[in-house]
């Protein structure tokens, strides 16, 4: 590794300073740079006292943090494509097919939004920023598999110019741009976005078809439809149910949310305030469910408070996209406030509207909107209770 | 204090008379005419009329004859205006100028709703709210109440372009991607699709108002990369 640095820093780094021949593209090579090798500027002003982690360490983490679901989506969208065109198939198999539907999809979300990101920051002479690190992995685990693979760029692409580039890039977005991907490609391709047929692939393997009696609606789909599922609890826990390739298993979730907690990296007090919402709107529905309109509401309504946190990407969501430092509140008391309300929506969007069975989408970009609000009243009651406190010491 | 204005008024004729008369495309009135269309468009820079650039921009079709109904209203509004503008006190202008536009409207509709039934049903309630399209009210209140019949009416020309075009250009990205149409003519093959075994697919979301305005938006971007001088500091 010394030699590469000595190397890189000897022969390639004269060739992109300023006043050589490849100036112009010195972001990209700075951000390549930077991405290998910990940058070795200091402060040059009064000490700070400051994490020595950077923004290109914590988004690692992140990633690190995401490769339990991205190996567990694998698995089971090889796991649910052998089984619905009923073959039997080694764990191994099973885990080879899912790679090579998943990796292309990962592949194209990293090369469009990161071409996207290099293209603009040579444009404005800006050095690369690290921001769709994270994003580029956590698009292609919210879409579907079957989803095609130019439908995913153009998200990536609507996501990355629309989301972020115009409001001045790296933490300046207003909205999380994985799930603006994922809105994008819901409302434009609706069809490859929801029901029935997308969420597990029967087209790999050449000649078979679905077994008679296949369902491909996920867990929520069919709650939503039906009113009763063929998948319990557990199975949804464990995440061995259809659903966008990393959302299903809320085991792999949990330890990503662990290495993320202990890192302090995402904030546990959004994670908590969000479960705490879900239970809180479950335990609502399951008290009111005799009054629902119709049978299938009713039993929808019905379903266990505890099994609606397991179930479609309501741990997925509130783990890796509501805590997004960006997008989300920045007060310690309107983090609390933003995710108890994200987990409230959420149930209570797939609930109630079953065109929308995945509700934790809609929620966290509507609280998004909703994030700059919350925190200017939480500040403007804590100026308040100052200037009381102040109004108090001056009278006494 | 009324005579005093009355008597400044006529000498100001007098003295506009005594001028050498100006050509009728003078570099002025030029100016006047493609102003809007790009420096001061009223859609993009003057960001009004967006109401109805979001609502009828789905398809081409409307567009054009929602553009035409604007052009007709916005002149004819403009040159009426103008002519009456010594006469209108200046306490019941606004009222003035709306009776204006509504009967021009009302004509409109007429006119529409008996040549051109379909696009009447589908433009519904827009073409009644031409009359509060904010580019109309701004136009006379801002224009035509202070200018001549001539000007008035280049000017009015020149907005309802500016307001045109735009809506075009949305309505032909949100057609084309949306409905993979031109003016309701098939431009996408449909061997292309994924239902006949392509690998193409409508963009859904174009059809939506939302998509819209993010297209508007894009056009303004584009507008100020070219013309710096409209961006603020």
């Amino acid at each position: 590794m010394k030699a590469l640095h000595q190397f890189i820093d000897n022969n390639v780094h004269p060739l992109f300073k300023e006043g050589s021949k490849l100036e112009k593209y010195w972001p990209v090579y700075d951000g390549f740079y930077t991405f290998l090798f910990t940058p070795g500027h200091t402060a040059d002003g009064k000490a700070h006292i400051r994490d020595g982690v950077d923004l290109k360490r914590t988004m690692n983490t992140v990633i690190t943090a995401l490769i339990p679901t991205l190996l567990f989506g694998m698995w089971n969208v090889g796991y649910h494509h052998f089984n619905a065109i009923g073959i039997g198939a080694t764990f191994f198999e099973q885990f080879l097919f899912g790679a090579i539907k998943v990796i292309p999809m990962v592949v194209v979300s990293y090369a469009v939004g990161l071409g996207i990101e290099f293209l603009f920051c040579v444009i404005k002479g800006h050095q690369i920023e690290e921001g769709y690190l994270v994003s580029g992995m956590l698009i292609p685990l919210i879409m579907p598999v079957d989803l095609p693979l130019w439908m995913l760029a153009l998200s990536v692409a609507f996501a990355v110019i629309i989301g972020k580039e115009v409001f001045g890039g790296t933490g300046m977005n207003i909205f999380n741009p994985a799930l603006l991907a994922r809105a994008f490609a819901f409302f434009a391709y609706p069809t490859y976005m929801s029901g029935d047929k997308v969420w597990i692939n029967t087209t790999g393997t050449e000649g078979m078809m679905a077994v008679d009696g296949f369902s491909g609606a996920t867990a929520l789909g069919e709650y939503a439809t039906t009113g009763v599922s063929q998948y319990s609890a557990l199975d949804a826990f464990i995440g061995i149910i259809p659903g966008s390739v990393g959302e299903t298993s809320v085991i792999a979730i949990m330890l990503g949310a662990g290495l993320l907690l202990f890192t302090g990296i995402a904030s546990w007090r959004i994670m908590l305030s969000a479960v705490v919402g879900g239970v809180m709107m479950g335990l609502i529905f399951n008290a009111v469910a005799p009054f629902a309109l119709s049978a299938e509401q009713q039993a929808f309504m019905a379903v266990p408070f505890w099994q609606q946190l397991v179930m479609g990407g309501f741990a997925f969501g509130i783990v890796y996209m509501a805590t997004d430092p960006v997008s989300g509140s920045q007060t310690d008391t309107g983090k609390y406030v933003y995710g108890f309300l994200i987990g409230f929506l959420s149930i209570m969007i797939r609930v109630f509207n079953p065109a929308y069975p995945e509700g934790v989408m809609l929620a966290i970009l509507f609280m998004n909107t909703m994030a700059p609000l919350v925190d200017h009243y939480v500040i403007q009651a804590n100026i308040k209770k100052r200037e009381q406190r102040l109004a108090f010491k001056t009278a006494v | 204090m009324a005579d005093v204005l009355e008597k400044k008024e006529e000498a100001n004729e007098l003295l506009i008379d005594r001028q050498p008369k100006e050509p009728l495309l003078s570099k002025k009135n030029r100016k006047l005419l493609n102003d809007p269309l790009n420096d001061n468009n009223p859609i993009t820079v003057q960001v009004l009329g967006i109401c109805s650039a979001l609502a009828i921009t789905v398809k081409l079709y409307p567009a054009l004859v929602m553009s035409i109904s604007v052009l007709f209203v916005m002149a004819a509004g403009n040159v009426i205006v103008s002519l009456m503008r010594n006469f209108i006190p200046n306490r019941i202008r606004i009222i003035v100028q709306l009776v204006v536009v509504a009967s021009l409207v009302a004509l409109v509709d007429q006119v529409l709703k008996a040549f051109v039934y379909d696009v009447s049903k589908e433009l519904s309630v827009f073409v009644g709210l031409i009359i509060t399209n904010c580019i109309i009210m701004g136009r006379l209140e801002a224009f035509a109440l202070g200018n001549t019949v001539w000007k008035s009416f280049l000017d009015g020309i020149g907005n309802a372009f500016g307001y045109a075009w735009i809506l075009l250009a949305v309505a032909f990205f949100r057609e084309l991607l949306g409905s993979g149409t031109l003016f309701g003519f098939q431009v996408i093959p449909d061997a292309w699709y994924l239902a006949n075994g392509g690998f193409y697919s409508n963009n859904g979301f174009m059809l939506l108002p939302p998509m819209a305005l993010i297209t508007v938006g894009i056009i303004i971007w584009v507008q100020r990369a070219r013309n710096t001088k409209l961006i603020e500091e």
